[in-house]
């Protein structure tokens, strides 16, 4: 293992995709507790829109993914308020529309070339030194934004009206909160692909839930089944010749079955309050 | 000056009107309870005065200020509706849950860590649940949860409390031990609550103010005269819980 980390690709790799799953867990913890579990899916279909648009207008497509998430991440915060629409309606109205522009798009760019399946599938071990630090900087952005707003995210996912009445601006926080996740989701299309990252922010965050009498630690065993993930998948991608992307996701699965056996033997079924 | 004032204040929802003119003052160390029927807008009101739903006429203050301008929120306890029906399986210890209400203002206004500590610990001991600030609030009983809520409204050491029929669901038992805690508040740190509930038990037992609402403010004052009002009698007359003076 040791020697394998003296090859570059595989530093890169192994950097960006801790930074990349660690914030994903972090955000997967609030979004998981908030009943927004698939926020993630849809947000990834319509990174899909944007990657094949930075593919269509040959501008980085990460870039242009980017800037069509976060718009569309507000866009779903103001229909849901707006329409009075639930959560998952609105991110079933976006996600589909994403997958469908980015086909047409794919489409009128002369079909999917080789670049979009390295989106749609994930490539972590190709990723370039440039998208490493974009990844890099962006998710300690992204996990420093969460550390400053922790207090008022964890009061707002526990009880959101006691939280409104303490004077916290639940609206701003929920746009701040979609923000991060569409942010996180673009940078984790090279990690796990556009079909995978999903499970990245739903995974690792439902396993650390298993293991937590309190928040912090939930947060902590979230992150850290999201770095075991990711080393174990990129080694086990390397010495299998697999997917890491599937490798990755197939060990956050494991990682959930353990912790959840083991909660089930500790303590047997839970009383509800 | 009253700590709340609100005057000819109305509300309605989708047109149909839930409150009509009502005029209120909430005095410092009292011990308000509204009382009403099933839909009367006990609830409403306490949301006006907090902030939370905007009157449709009317004006409301809060120490002085409008609810949407009024900052110091640390002034204000709050206990909701339904605040024990919380998610059983929701990972914060029973010490975060009553630490949140510190970390609802800016950085700035925040508390050092031990300052925080010292006065998580406090309201724990306050309502008699200092041994289980690591349990996992999930694992709490109804009765035992209602009184974490009741520390995360003191924890910033509000002038006002306001509960919103906060013993729904938990045993006749626990709700005596948890009205007397409240009154205990009530007189001896000069606390000042308002209380919402249909259970007019209550309001023989602790409090010294009583607002009858039904859409319309129906009665204002003392207990003693409530007690001889024609609202009393119309609230018998709707099935009220009622249980004998205890002064």
């Amino acid at each position: 293992m040791h020697a394998l980390f003296a090859y570059g690709f595989l530093q890169r790799a192994f950097l960006a995709g801790v930074f990349v799953a660690v914030a994903c867990a972090v955000l997967g913890v609030f979004l998981v507790l908030r009943k927004d579990a698939m926020i993630g899916h849809g947000l990834s279909h319509i990174a899909f829109a944007g990657v094949a648009l930075g593919l269509f207008l040959n501008v980085l497509p990460l870039a242009a993914a980017l800037a069509v998430s976060v718009a569309a991440a507000l866009a779903m915060v103001k229909l849901k308020d707006r329409a009075g629409l639930h959560g998952d309606t609105a991110i079933g109205i976006f996600s589909s529309l994403g997958l469908a522009v980015g086909i047409l798009l794919a489409s009128l760019a002369r079909g999917f070339n080789v670049e979009l399946m390295s989106y749609l599938f994930g490539d972590v071990l190709a990723i370039e030194p440039l998208e490493v630090w974009l990844s890099v900087g962006l998710a300690a952005a992204v996990l420093g934004a969460v550390r400053l707003n922790y207090g008022k995210l964890l009061f707002m996912t526990f009880d959101r009206e006691s939280a409104r009445a303490a004077g916290i601006k639940v609206g701003r926080l929920d746009a701040l909160l979609m923000v991060l996740t569409a942010v996180t989701v673009v940078l984790g299309m090279k990690v796990a692909g556009i079909l995978l990252v999903a499970a990245l922010v739903v995974i690792p965050a439902a396993a650390g839930l298993q293991a937590a009498a309190s928040f912090r630690t939930a947060i902590a065993a979230s992150a850290l089944v999201a770095v075991v993930a990711v080393a174990g998948g990129l080694a086990a991608s390397l010495a299998l010749n697999i997917p890491a992307s599937a490798a990755i996701v197939a060990l956050c699965f494991l990682a959930f079955v353990l912790l959840f056996l083991l909660k089930k033997g500790r303590s047997g079924p839970q009383a509800g309050a | 000056m009253s700590l709340v004032a609100l005057r000819n204040v109305s509300f309605s929802y989708d047109g149909a009107p839930v409150l009509v003119d009502v005029d209120l003052a909430i005095e410092e160390g009292d011990f308000l309870a509204i009382i009403g029927p099933n839909g009367s807008g006990k609830t409403t009101l306490v949301k006006i005065i907090l902030g939370l739903l905007r009157p449709t006429a009317g004006r409301v203050e809060i120490f002085g200020c409008a609810p949407a301008q009024f900052a110091a929120r640390d002034k204000i306890g709050y206990v909701p509706q339904k605040a024990t029906h919380i998610d059983a399986y929701f990972p914060a210890s029973v010490a975060e849950v009553v630490g949140m209400a510190l970390l609802a203002g800016g950085r700035r206004a925040r508390l050092p860590g031990r300052e925080a500590r010292q006065r998580v610990r406090e309201a724990l001991e306050i309502v008699g649940l200092a041994e289980f600030a690591k349990a996992a609030i999930g694992r709490l009983s109804g009765g035992q949860q209602q009184r974490v809520f009741i520390a995360r409204a003191l924890v910033t050491r509000p002038r006002i409390l306001f509960l919103d029929e906060p013993t729904t669901g938990v045993d006749a038992e626990t709700q005596t031990a948890f009205y007397d805690l409240l009154g205990r508040l009530n007189r001896s740190r000069n606390l000042t609550i308002v209380l919402v509930t249909h259970d007019i038990g209550v309001v023989n037992r602790h409090v010294n103010r009583v607002a009858c609402v039904n859409q319309r403010l129906v009665y204002h004052g003392d207990h003693e005269g409530f007690c001889r009002s024609d609202a009393f009698r119309e609230m018998i007359g709707h099935g009220n819980h009622l249980v004998s003076h205890e002064h």
